[in-house]
């Protein structure tokens, strides 16, 4: 048994003291034991971007983080990013784009969707595709997906 | 094996400094491995590589490696400092070659989390930060707790993930000299898909002198067991006057000298074939940058 580090991760705005082992995955932590599903086990090796959140305000992979690593930690999943029931304006977009088929990419976008906006408030379309190139999807052909994220960009610079 | 776990046993230490870094490593010598952003290291334990270590010693919390400044020789970038810093910094705006080459690695999640430091520690002969390294003739400083070292980057590699760096020791900055008037560099690669490890890479680096080659330096990644510098192709460059020709002759040089194998991402013929295309591409590239005409 290795020896237990106690952590604490703030994720979606909500404290968690841990227990954890060194070799403790962040995504298995995130998926097993806060019990928040959206982040998906994809590849495992930080190549399809399934498992991606956004910790302390930066795009990254919970497959490729120790748990230990994470401790202190500010994490938003893609069940953070709805406020108040309202989903967010990339969430928004790929419901009316339909860029969704099987779904399990979906949460993964949507995260590295939002961190985009976040750094890039109109990206072109080789911008997105650029951006988005650590997430895959084996179902829609990407091209929905990019039109999401681009009417999500014109979505909020108007509403701003 | 499975990637969902991380089925390897050992302690957790996470010192807050460099100096409590190398006690660790010194006390523990040998069973220590260090981890920065765990890009590589983490894909390898997962995948089940044989890196035998009981302790695995975090670096995030030695926040005074992650740092771009300027020093006596030029530029040093802090061993820790995150892909992501780098190519957006203003102050290495003019390493070319450099910048050229983080937006291409990985994707944009990978280089939040990797570091230069580990990529070049990492000692993939695909490296993509080594060569445009190489051709500036950086120079790692290392640390233990018994001292202090310089190694030229082009001494570093010795094998396939083997490096000169001892057990105690870490890589704590590169030191990137000033970058010479009528310069320019350019790294080019080629991949299968977009986020993809290099199949081939070639950096070029020139320095002009009105229409003639002042300096030239070529380096490749992927073609070797470590990046290399195709030591004496850029030198029968000096004091001609810059052409298509010209570096089209050292582009064929070039090919005929590397070594490439076949293996997953490539064949040695595809990267010997391509490497005659791409060398020359990159001097063109690199001198015009440097301001000269063709
Ligand atoms: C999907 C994916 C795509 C990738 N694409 C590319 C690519 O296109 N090009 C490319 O070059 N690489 C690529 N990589 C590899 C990797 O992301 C980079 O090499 C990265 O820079 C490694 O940095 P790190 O901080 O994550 O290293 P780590 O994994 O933390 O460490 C790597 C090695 O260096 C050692 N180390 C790290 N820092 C130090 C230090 N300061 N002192 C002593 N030893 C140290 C570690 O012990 C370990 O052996 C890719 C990786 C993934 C997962
Ligand atoms: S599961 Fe993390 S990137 Fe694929
Ligand atoms: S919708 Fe099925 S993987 Fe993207």
């Amino acid at each position: 048994m290795m020896k237990l580090h106690n952590i604490t991760l703030t994720v979606n705005g909500r404290r968690y003291d841990l227990a954890v082992e060194p070799n403790e995955l962040l995504l298995n932590v995130i998926r097993d034991r806060l019990h928040l599903t959206g982040t998906k086990y994809g590849c495992g090796i930080a190549e399809c971007g399934a498992c991606s959140i956004i910790a302390n305000g930066k795009l990254m992979l919970a497959c490729m983080i120790l748990a230990v690593t994470a401790s202190g930690w500010d994490i938003t999943t893609s069940e953070g990013l709805a406020k108040d029931g309202n989903l967010n304006p990339v969430q928004q977009a790929f419901i009316d784009k339909g860029a969704i088929q099987c779904g399990f990419c979906t949460p993964g976008m949507v995260v590295a969707g939002t961190t985009l906006l976040m750094e890039n408030n109109s990206p072109t379309e080789d911008e997105i595709r650029e951006y988005m190139r650590g997430n895959y999807c084996r179902c829609t052909g990407y091209t929905s997906i990019v039109e999401a994220i681009e009417s999500a960009a014109i979505h909020m610079n108007e509403t701003k | 094996m499975s990637t969902r776990l991380l089925d390897r046993e050992f302690e957790y230490v996470a010192p807050n400094s460099l100096a409590d870094a190398l006690d660790l490593l010194s006390a523990y010598e040998g069973g220590v491995k260090v981890m920065a952003g765990g890009t590589d290291l983490l894909v390898k334990l997962k995948t089940g590589a044989d890196i035998p270590f009981s302790i695995l010693l975090d670096t995030k919390d030695i926040t005074e490696l992650s740092f771009i400044s300027k020093c006596e020789e030029g530029i040093e970038i802090g061993a820790l400092t995150k892909l992501c810093n780098i190519d957006r910094n203003t102050m290495l705006s003019d390493y070319h070659a450099l910048v050229e080459a983080i937006p291409l690695m990985a994707s944009p999640a990978v280089r939040n989390m990797g570091t230069i430091g580990g990529n070049i520690v990492n000692a993939s002969p695909a490296a993509d930060t080594a060569c445009p390294l190489m051709v500036y003739d950086a120079v790692l400083r290392l640390s233990s707790a018994s001292g202090d070292r310089e190694v030229p980057i082009s001494k570093f590699f010795t094998g396939v993930s083997k490096t000169v760096i001892k057990d105690d020791e870490m890589l704590v900055s590169i030191v990137l000299p000033r970058v010479k008037p009528d310069s320019g560099s350019c790294f080019i690669k080629k991949t299968r898909v977009k986020p993809d490890i290099s199949k081939i890479s070639v950096t070029a680096y020139i320095e002009r002198d009105g229409s003639a080659v002042k300096a030239c330096r070529i380096a490749m990644g992927a073609v070797a067991p470590t990046p290399i510098e195709l030591l004496g192709v850029g030198d029968k460059a000096f004091d001609r006057v810059a052409t298509k020709e010209l570096f089209l002759e050292l582009a064929e040089l070039a090919a005929s000298i590397i070594k490439p194998i076949d293996d997953i991402r490539s064949t040695a013929e595809y990267r010997r074939e391509i490497s005659k295309v791409l060398v020359a591409q990159a001097l063109e590239t690199a001198w015009q940058r440097a301001g000269g005409t063709l």
